[in-house]
């Protein structure tokens, strides 16, 4: 034994497979991208609606069940370089991945940015989600491709900070 | 020591939620704060118990937040535990002084993932959980050495499903009730002999939140106040192989140290998933056959993982409460084969 080679590794392969529930608040997103439209929600009247919404106002923990519609154009809050791969993803390298404050949305929305040099990225940037052909559309994040540039002036940084 | 009360107590167990955990949460949040007397903001201390490996979604602990109410922003701890360890922090948060109150929450999905892989984990890594030995298999073997050292036979163990069941009718958080004949179900088939399906737990989807304070917030809520007299965990070695899997030596510390055995207690409210297990826990517990035990129905009938060690601690609660009965012991487990507990004493003033 006192020979005997150390193990010093051993592999154990760990696979779970879990049936996901995405709850009412999820569901009404999911629901809403897959006919091209981008749903939040909020806890009432005069709420912030939040982007997806996960069920309740974090603020003031009050159920967020009432679906609102926003745009699919928003501005960018903040961003970043990518210059690592990641396997899910197909984008060139590197490129850039933003939150983008969707018009009529009280939350950053985070997604990826194309068609625009690197060097142009800023905060105040306006943008729109470019969406799959419509036969590609489904109940997932991935019916939108990614945001592009919609060259509308910026947004002044004042109005965003809030948000950034 | 200094006196703990317990204000408050919600659940929500259900046979399989479409809800997300937030909205899951977040009403029996505003229901044990509403019934608990003080603000949201009032309550110094938030302490959760879950696990992420439930619902197979990291940081899914963290997103429960959402529905506690965390803004203005709060002292907050999570045990990846069931939640009658977030109460044992929050106990000992008390008891250093550096709180007067705490809020304590809990809750499981065991519908999204396959438990019984998902319990695998909990097994030693290296020799045991590659061969993905499921949670009743590894039950099963404890309960046949169960049988064979204390002679008690599968009857015994369908009595206990027998009147689990029918006490679960009056609980209306129960998920598994009803009226079973013992005889009937014997002639069941086995799941993992000498379990049969009825010897097994109904899991469940929910969440529990109970609200405590020191003796001056306590006696100031106006109802009969319920005190943790006693609170203790232990646990026992992980591996199957190398302790007794007949007894609990865990829970036996444990209640010494709670002080189970230093007065009469009316009624016991014991986690145990499994029937034979109700009997190892009687045993370390010390409880005379004369103990009620478990009139909620029990884990065996709703096992909200999580969430059910804390219920009935909190089931233990609302009964000395409601003035039925004046001291309790309550016990949570976690792991296989009752590896590790906590044993908690209720006392009604």
């Amino acid at each position: 034994m006192a020979d005997a080679e150390p193990i010093k590794a051993i592999v154990t392969p760990v696979r779970l497979e879990y049936d996901f529930t995405a709850g009412k608040a999820a569901t009404l997103f999911l629901r809403g991208l897959a006919r091209k439209k981008i749903i939040g929600a909020r806890s009432g009247p005069g709420q912030p609606v939040l982007v997806p919404p996960r069920g309740a106002d974090p603020r003031t923990s009050e159920l967020a069940a009432e679906a609102v519609e926003v745009k699919d154009t928003g501005t960018v809050v903040t961003y970043s370089i990518i210059r690592v791969p990641s396997e899910n993803i197909k984008f060139e390298l590197p490129y850039a991945c933003v939150n983008v404050l969707l018009d009529g949305a009280a939350i950053g929305f985070f997604h990826v940015l194309q068609n625009c040099p690197l060097e142009d990225v800023r905060i105040g940037m306006r943008v729109r989600a470019k969406w799959v052909a419509d036969d590609k559309l489904t109940t997932s994040v991935s019916s939108i491709e990614y945001f592009e540039p919609t060259g509308e002036p910026d947004v002044p940084y004042e109005k965003l900070r809030e948000n950034t | 020591m200094r006196d703990v009360g317990i204000l408050s107590f919600a659940q929500s167990n259900a046979k399989s939620e479409l809800r997300n955990e937030v909205e899951i949460l977040l009403p029996v949040v505003k229901e044990a704060v509403k019934a608990s007397g003080l603000a949201r903001n009032d309550i110094d201390f938030t302490c959760s118990g879950s696990s992420d490996f439930l619902q197979g979604q990291p940081f899914a602990f963290v997103m429960a937040l959402d529905g506690v109410g965390a803004w203005p922003p709060i002292k907050e701890s999570h045990v990846e535990m069931d939640g009658a360890w977030a109460l044992y922090e929050s106990w000992v948060k008390i008891q250093t002084g550096e709180v007067e109150s705490a809020l304590i929450y809990s809750f499981g999905k065991t519908s999204p993932g396959d438990l019984a892989e998902v319990l695998a984990l909990q097994l030693d890594p290296y020799c045991v959980t590659q061969l993905w030995p499921d949670a009743d298999s590894v039950a099963g073997i404890q309960a046949r050495l169960f049988l064979e050292r204390s002679g008690r036979s599968e009857r015994d163990l369908a009595e206990i499903a027998v009147r689990s069941l029918a006490d679960a009718k009056d609980n209306p958080h129960a998920v598994a009730k009803g009226d079973f004949d013992a005889a009937k179900l014997l002639s069941e088939p086995y799941r993992t002999s000498p379990l049969r399906d009825h010897d097994c737990p109904t899991n469940a989807d929910g969440a529990t939140v109970m609200v405590i304070a020191s003796a001056d917030i306590a006696r100031k809520h106006g109802q009969r106040p319920v005190w943790i007299r006693g609170i203790d965990h232990r646990i026992d070695p992980p591996a199957l192989g190398v302790r007794d899997l007949t007894r609990a030596p865990s829970a036996e510390i444990a209640a010494g140290k709670a002080r189970v055995g230093a007065d009469k207690i009316d009624f016991a409210e014991i986690d145990a998933p499994y029937t034979h297990q109700e009997l190892i826990l009687r045993e370390a517990l010390g409880l005379g056959d004369g103990v009620r035990v478990n009139p909620s129905g029990g884990s065996l009938c709703t096992r909200t993982l999580f969430s059910c060690g804390l219920n009935r601690i909190g089931d233990a609660y609302q009964r000395i409460a409601s003035g039925d009965g004046d001291r309790a012991v309550a016990l949570a487990t976690a792991g296989h084969c009752l590896q590790q507990n906590l044993v908690c004493v209720l006392e009604g003033e």
